[in-house]
């Protein structure tokens, strides 16, 4: 119990411990996937497992959205943004991702005009202050980001910007864990829901696990103390033969997400027929592209690009990582040739990548996972 | 910019684009609140906000704001990083 002295509540951390150990069942393993980076983060850096009894096992899920974002979409963006006419903006993350031949970091070294901005309204400040060049946004992210970039969409467009452009890579949530659980490598017990995620789509999208597959899914929130409880929760359902969404985070999540964000994701969004994933390969009907409504703000439509598939390097296996598969530290090149200084993979990119948070945190501290 | 900060409405800065002044770890900036406008929703000055890429996702009340800052504290350099990004942003 190493950082359980660092909990908001040791006492209250203890006592879980001692109550998800009275939970489960000797000699049964059980597998619970948390699906979002920021609970892997957290389950590093406080030492969330150490609180767990050895047959719970912590699986990490697909839910960092810089790293499921595949090479041939970076060497799209840096297509893009070497244009003399364009400033490209992305996000800080997503500036060191590798593609097939370089980052953005790379091509900005190199003479584009590449921006990192903290919000895509950022974006839109420079593309009103600069009429005269053509202002690309990379957008990247889940239903907690995708919000944010449609009402950005929406003010250019009834602003009538006409030197913005939105390089569109939004993802949604339920079909990577659809294919998850339709895959035979892998056997889960329940899932860990992702918090931020749901104050947008709510509870109700993600009903299908227990109807469909029959397996336990809580929302948990983010502190140490909330993802043990959401442990505990699942642990507890699997004890009690049940199967439900449960939802542990209900101080942030309400059970029907936020109806004005869902409103503005319909309006300015449509399904694209397929999106290629990181290590997962192509998911139907899991990416987002701009509505026709939209299109004249579409990137993709405006410049030519590149749209081809690459191979991931062959020493990368963020692929299994992503389906949690293996852990961090079970890839070749982790901590040797893939750093977070020289990512190889994107989950040595962002600080929500498993193979970054467990580098950043545990690398050094841990034997017993080690088996 | 996975992270969700909280923050406090300070004051409204343009009604008609939703755009608020917000107090975060003492850095003042512009936010949009416009995805908390659902009926009956709505937030204004002295609530609380998790703020993601310049947008407020959620109110919180205060407590749950505090326990979440501190958590964030906690996380050191990516905190930091994320609050560098913030102060960089300049939302109209
Ligand atoms: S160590 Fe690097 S290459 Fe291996 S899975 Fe992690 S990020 Fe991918």
């Amino acid at each position: 119990m190493r950082f359980v002295d660092e909990y908001r509540d040791a006492d209250l951390g203890r006592a879980l411990s001692a109550q998800i150990l009275a939970t489960v069942e000797p000699g049964r393993h059980y597998k619970v996937m948390e699906v979002c980076g920021g609970h892997t983060h957290t389950i590093y850096k406080y030492g969330v497992d150490d609180l767990l009894p050895a047959n719970v096992e912590l699986v990490h899920g697909p839910g960092c959205p810089v790293c499921v974002i595949p090479m041939g979409r970076v060497d799209d963006a840096i297509a893009v943004a070497r244009r003399p006419e364009v400033i490209f903006t992305c996000f800080g993350d997503m500036m060191r991702v590798p593609g097939s031949c370089g980052t953005l970091l790379e091509a900005k070294a190199e003479g584009a005009d590449v921006r990192m901005v903290y919000s895509p309204l950022d974006a839109l400040r420079i593309a009103r202050q600069d009429p005269d060049r053509e202002v690309v946004f990379f957008a990247i992210g889940f239903e907690t980001t995708a919000p944010s970039t449609a009402l950005t969409l929406m003010r250019a467009k009834a602003e009538g910007i006409r030197n913005f452009f939105c390089l569109c890579n939004h993802v949604t949530i339920v079909p990577p864990l659809r294919a998850l659980l339709e895959s035979p490598d892998l056997r889960l017990d329940g899932f860990i829901g992702p918090g931020h995620v749901s104050t947008v789509v709510g509870a109700r999208p993600f009903e299908f696990i227990p109807k469909d597959y029959g397996k336990p899914i809580v929302i948990s929130g983010f502190e140490p103390l909330d993802v043990l409880q959401s442990v505990h929760m699942v642990l507890r359902q699997l004890a009690e033969d049940r199967c439900e969404v449960e939802n542990q985070y209900t101080r942030v999540v309400p059970y029907e997400g936020n109806p004005r964000a869902l409103e503005v994701l319909a309006e300015v969004f449509e399904l694209r027929p397929h999106f290629e994933w990181r290590g997962l390969g192509f998911i139907s009907q899991s990416g987002l592209r701009l509505s026709p409504a939209y299109r004249e703000l579409d990137a993709e439509l405006r410049y030519p690009v590149p749209g081809i598939r690459v191979a991931d390097p062959k020493a990368c296996q963020c692929g299994e990582v992503l389906k949690g598969v293996i852990k961090p530290w079970e890839c070749k090149v982790f901590g040797t040739a893939c750093t977070p200084e020289r990512p190889i993979g994107t989950c040595m990119v962002s600080s929500e990548g498993a193979c970054a948070a467990y580098y950043n945190y545990g690398r050094f501290a841990r034997e017993r996972e080690v088996v | 910019m996975c992270l969700a900060i909280p923050g406090r409405i300070v004051q409204i800065v343009d009604e008609q684009n939703r755009l608020v002044k917000v107090d975060v770890a003492g850095v003042q900036r512009t936010v949009n609140i416009g995805l908390l406008d659902t009926t009956g929703g709505g937030a204004g000055p002295g609530d609380w906000v998790l703020i993601h890429v310049g947008f407020a996702l959620s109110k919180v009340d205060e407590a749950e704001a505090h326990a979440t800052l501190r958590l964030l504290e906690q996380m050191g350099s990516e905190y930091e990083m994320e609050l560098s990004e913030l102060r960089a942003s300049v939302i109209e």
